[in-house]
């Protein structure tokens, strides 16, 4: 073990992993968080606490994951390259380690362009890989990026993200060896509803044994709607949504889509499990995380195991 | 080149409202190419704040004069001649001949009649596109010739963001994904190893993170 973290438990001990995600309130409202946190309960590993998602100012991922620690969660903190420079990120990363928190997920974030301040400049003072190889030096060599000691460094179990789904696809898996090589210790996948691209790109990460060397978590998300298929597939970048999904779900009366989402759901977990190289599922059920233990349950992944 | 593009023509205005007599001055070089402050624009754009002023009912004059390279001393100098008899300037070049100009003349209100933009090219008649950012340590030569630092909108060094779609950046469909550019020309250079070599985290001193910068040849200065 690299790390105190619950999910490198689970996944070190063979365990199918189950995280899922917690998008912090727009205002100074604790209460919302533990009503997530009692809503996903004991049916996931760990929890991602999303940082500034869609470039929105929300509560901090850090003060959100303190709150989901002290309910007795499991939080991944996210953290996005585009809000602080390295003095900053280093400053709260030993800071929520010295809160209990020992998973985090690094990523450069979304453009400005897409959240309520556009005007804002984007920091990027380093790179989402470059961010890995900063906190696995933190932990590994027990220095700050800058070269000096860290007094008791922070010992986190580190993700980031990978989309099989953006172009060019042929440099997806160059693109997941380069965040190995950086020292990524998980993976957690843009939502996959696209199950013949993934499957590609499973083989290509198998090829070169890049499963052997980091846990990789399939990314899926319940589609509410119809007209949330549709949106997802012609609107969000780096989305690849097939049309027989939203056909499905436009076949379905407005009543029943959100069970046929879920149902949809559960069958592409089902079928993610059969994949070799895949080590769980990441379940970003977006303002819809009173559903996330009945997913959980259909896709016979209740109980979770028991780590302490 | 350095690009600008005029300043709306009422922020001018607001500017030089208080006065009656304005020397616009224009420059021969980057401005000139990208069609921002040149000679020819100066010659509009005194035209149209002599209208402005007319419609108003006041006047104004204006002294038009186009140098050489305006963010040179050993040109701005030339201005000596006409600076007495003005009570402003407007500079339609970039923000460093604006600054040469207030510089050389203190007692004299400078004025800015252009936005600097950025550097770059010219992609074709009427367009140019941002292509260095000065960050002061290149790594075109290891990009394969296209900049990361200034054509990704992240400034992603170790490849693209999930966000690339068919080449475009995730911003719009205007602007092409830098990373799709550079592994199209690691592959035509036979090059795609390259892309997993890591790219370590920049040093921002060479750039503007050490504060001002400046360049002393000891074999050139005097």
């Amino acid at each position: 073990m690299k790390t105190e973290s619950v999910l490198e438990k689970v996944l070190r001990s063979g365990n199918f992993a189950v995280t899922s995600e917690c998008g912090p309130p727009r205002g100074a409202v604790p209460a919302k968080i533990l009503e997530k946190a009692n809503m996903l309960g004991d049916y996931v590993d760990a929890v991602n606490v999303t940082d500034n998602q869609t470039a929105m100012v929300r509560m901090s991922s850090f003060a959100a994951s303190v709150f989901l620690r002290q309910a007795g969660l499991h939080p991944i903190l996210q953290m996005v390259t585009r809000d602080r420079n390295r003095l900053a990120m280093q400053a709260d990363i030993i800071g929520a380690y010295s809160h209990g928190i020992n998973t985090m997920l690094c990523l450069s974030g979304d453009h400005p362009k897409f959240g309520d301040h556009p005007m804002a400049a984007a920091v990027h003072d380093i790179d989402s890989i470059q961010f890995i190889q900063m906190v696995r030096k933190m932990r590994d060599e027990g220095k700050f990026q800058g070269g000096a000691d860290i007094e008791n460094p922070p010992k986190m179990f580190i993700g980031a993200a990978a989309n099989p789904f953006a172009d060019p696809f042929e440099l997806r898996v160059a693109r997941l060896a380069k965040k190995v090589a950086a020292g990524v210790d998980f993976i957690q996948t843009q939502c996959i509803f696209n199950l013949d691209k993934f499957e590609l790109w499973m083989e290509g990460v198998r090829k070169r044994g890049l499963h052997e060397k980091c846990f990789i978590l399939a990314g899926v998300t319940p589609i509410k709607t119809v007209g949330m298929a549709r949106y997802m597939k012609n609107k969000v970048p780096g989305m690849d949504v097939p049309q027989h999904i939203v056909d499905r779900m436009a076949a379905t009366p407005k009543e029943k889509q959100a069970d046929e989402g879920i149902t949809i759901c559960v069958e592409m977990i089902q079928r993610l499990r059969q994949i070799e190289g895949v080590a769980g599922i990441h379940l970003m059920a977006i303002e819809w995380e009173h559903k996330v233990p009945e997913i959980v349950q259909k896709a016979g992944l209740y109980p979770r195991p028991k780590i302490q | 080149m350095i690009t600008a593009e005029r300043k709306p023509i009422d922020e001018i205005i607001e500017y030089i409202r208080p006065f009656q007599k304005i020397l616009l001055v224009g420059c021969n070089e980057c401005v000139t190419v990208c069609s921002a402050g040149g000679r020819k624009e100066v010659g509009i754009l005194s035209s149209m704040l002599q209208m402005a002023f007319l419609k108003q009912g006041k006047s104004l004059q204006m002294l038009e004069h186009t140098l050489e390279r305006q963010c040179d001393p050993e040109y701005v100098e030339e201005l000596v001649s006409m600076i007495d008899g003005v009570d402003a300037v407007v500079s339609m070049a970039c923000g460093c001949g604006v600054q040469e100009v207030a510089r050389r003349y203190r007692n004299k209100p400078v004025f800015p009649a252009v936005n600097t933009k950025f550097m770059g090219a010219s992609e074709r008649q009427g367009v140019w596109a941002e292509r260095c950012a000065g960050c002061g340590d290149c790594l075109l030569g290891i990009t394969a010739g296209i900049c990361p630092i200034a054509r990704c909108s992240k400034q992603l060094m170790n490849g693209p963001c999930g966000g690339s779609t068919n080449g475009k950046c995730e911003i719009s469909p205007e602007v092409d994904c830098a990373w799709a550019l550079i592994w199209e020309r690691l592959k035509a250079l036979n090059l795609t190893e390259r892309y997993e070599e890591i790219i370590p985290a920049k040093d921002w001193r060479n750039g503007r993170g050490a504060g001002p910068r400046k360049i002393v040849r000891e074999d050139l200065a005097e």
